[in-house]
């Protein structure tokens, strides 16, 4: 079964029950216009995603860009088989690796070593390769000690380096990573850059977010720009980063006339 | 290089969500969650056991503390009761051992089961696992503390030498009647709460009159024969004496097993109607 991503059609809405929701109108549908809306039951949502399309194969390396709240994250999410759509269809074949928040789901109260292992057991890992993984990620990630004392007490560098070694231990067919995977000292990122990169061409499809234009460029062979919930463009990646990075320079000039 | 190049993740899986939601698709992607969770059984037994160790954690008796609190209030109330109710203390005492430590299981599935959901917030958002390995997690937990609790029983038993006999085993099969009953509350109740969240204060009012409304620190015989018929009306009452009955070398009555397997059986029909309906909105409600 080869590896694909197909994305036909897809809207998505995300209801909004909680808080009070006629004064959240009332503030909220000044600020956004188009972007709430009310559904066939009146009930208050945001517009995510709006008929979304696109189709991934073997070898494809995506770009997200867009501005923030333009639905990437969401969209990452929703590839990731977390919100799931009701409207359009979407398949996702593949195992799917979502590195979408730097603490991974990792419960801060727990170890080090304990959240390695929640991990290894999640993806059905044997006993002895859950070992090798604690190995890899403690070698990795250089916690020494730190490894058998809870994440709370981590420092946030040590936290990054924790959930980076962790997702990049693993090597899924299909990666879905949010930009932040991309953030951290530049000393950390030296010595981060090649564990990546192995893991990303492993990978028989990445789709990354990002806001960071040379991350895109150098790592992405199609984009797509996103802009309330829609895509806006969708292409080479160096022909849209240059629209959208030109779009961006515009647009800033224009706030500043 | 790196000792991971064989960490596969997971076996290929393929998510295929078409536009046409039927009963019938909605019933295979919940039935999916079920097996999937199942395959993940490891994983579930750690979250549970996890739970209690990060409880108890830096403390010198750990998760032994459940055992002694238990203790300390079973012979609180016990000397209260048994004195007020002017009850044989031998009599009572088992009696009243059971029901808390019976109690507290049933009390602790419905309270945190409120929170099954809402409590994994982070979790349920950074990776699609199976909903029910967060239910089975509760289940879990809560089998542990009251695995911790048997010891305050048996000691109770030894202690008085009142021993149920070969009755006791009678309790296993509702045991499993219970385990079912729990993963149903937890996945119903963490939903219905994560959609609606002024239902966890609700549900804790109603658990606190239950207590006192069931037969659990009073027993049962006290509403009179004429009576006694009124009791199997309230299904915690019919649920909880299918384990308790054996446990003190009693056959429960046919009523009560009828009544305990019918109430189980609605809540399980119900919980998958709306396991069916509500699994993949969970993400959104949280």
């Amino acid at each position: 079964m080869p590896t694909e991503i197909v994305v036909e059609g897809v809207s998505l809405d995300f209801p909004l029950y909680h808080g009070n929701a006629r004064s959240l109108k009332r503030t909220v549908f000044s600020g956004l216009s188009g972007r709430m809306s009310s559904d066939s039951k009146h009930r208050l949502v945001v517009r995510a995603l709006r008929d979304v399309s696109f189709r991934l194969g073997r070898g494809d390396r995506l770009g997200l860009v867009g501005t923030n709240g333009a639905g990437k994250t969401t969209l990452l999410r929703m590839l990731a088989g977390i919100y799931e759509p009701v409207v359009g269809h979407m398949r996702v074949a593949g195992n799917v690796s979502a590195l979408l928040d730097p603490r991974l789901g990792m419960n801060m109260d727990m170890t080090g070593r304990e959240n390695i292992k929640l991990r290894g057991l999640f993806n059905a890992m044997s006993q002895p390769a859950i070992r090798r993984m604690e190995d890899d990620v403690a070698e990795f990630a250089e916690l020494g000690h730190f490894l058998d004392l809870p994440v709370r007490i981590y420092s946030s560098g040590m936290v990054i380096r924790l959930g980076f070694a962790l997702a990049t231990s693993l090597r899924p067919q299909v990666l879905l990573m949010d930009e932040w995977f991309l953030a951290g000292d530049a000393v950390f990122m030296e010595k981060a850059r090649g564990r990546l990169e192995d893991m990303v061409r492993g990978a028989d499809i990445l789709v990354l977010s990002s806001h960071a234009a040379s991350v895109v460029r150098d790592w992405c062979t199609r984009v797509i720009w996103m802009d309330q919930g829609r895509i806006r463009e969708d292409g080479p990646a160096d022909e849209v980063m240059d629209r959208y990075q030109g779009h961006k320079m515009t647009a800033i000039s224009g706030q500043d006339d | 290089m790196s000792a991971s190049s064989d960490n596969a993740a997971r076996p290929a899986a393929v998510l295929d969500f078409t536009p046409d939601v039927t009963w019938a698709a909605r019933s295979r992607w919940a039935y999916r969650d079920v097996m999937e969770a199942a395959r993940l059984w490891r994983l579930c037994w750690m979250l549970g056991w996890l739970d209690i160790k990060l409880k108890y954690r830096g403390s010198v008796l750990g998760p032994f503390w459940l055992t002694l609190s238990t203790a300390v209030m079973v012979a609180a109330m016990g000397g209260i009761y048994a004195t007020l109710f002017r009850m044989n203390l031998h009599e009572y005492l088992p009696f009243l051992t059971l029901s808390l430590v019976l109690w507290g299981f049933v009390g602790a599935v419905v309270n945190e089961g409120c929170n099954s959901f809402v409590q994994q917030e982070t979790m349920i958002r950074s990776e699609r696992m199976p909903y029910t390995v967060y239910a089975v997690r509760i289940v879990l937990r809560n089998l542990l503390v009251l695995g911790h609790n048997l010891v305050v029983i048996v000691g109770v038993f030894a202690v008085l030498d009142t021993w149920p006999g070969w009755n006791a085993l009678l309790s296993l099969p509702a045991m499993l009647l219970w385990l079912l009953d729990a993963l149903a509350l937890s996945f119903l109740l963490g939903a219905l709460c994560a959609r609606f969240r002024d239902i966890p204060p609700i549900v804790n009012s109603l658990l606190q009159m239950a207590f006192f409304v069931t037969p659990v620190i009073w027993k049962p015989e006290l509403v009179g024969p004429d009576r006694a018929w009124l009791l199997p009306m309230n299904p915690l009452f019919s649920v909880l004496d299918v384990v308790r009955a054996p446990l003190l070398g009693q056959v429960p009555t046919l009523m009560v097993y009828v009544s305990a397997i019918g109430y189980s059986a609605l809540l399980c029909a119900l919980t998958w109607v709306f396991f069916v309906r509500a699994r993949g909105r969970v993400s959104f409600w949280i």
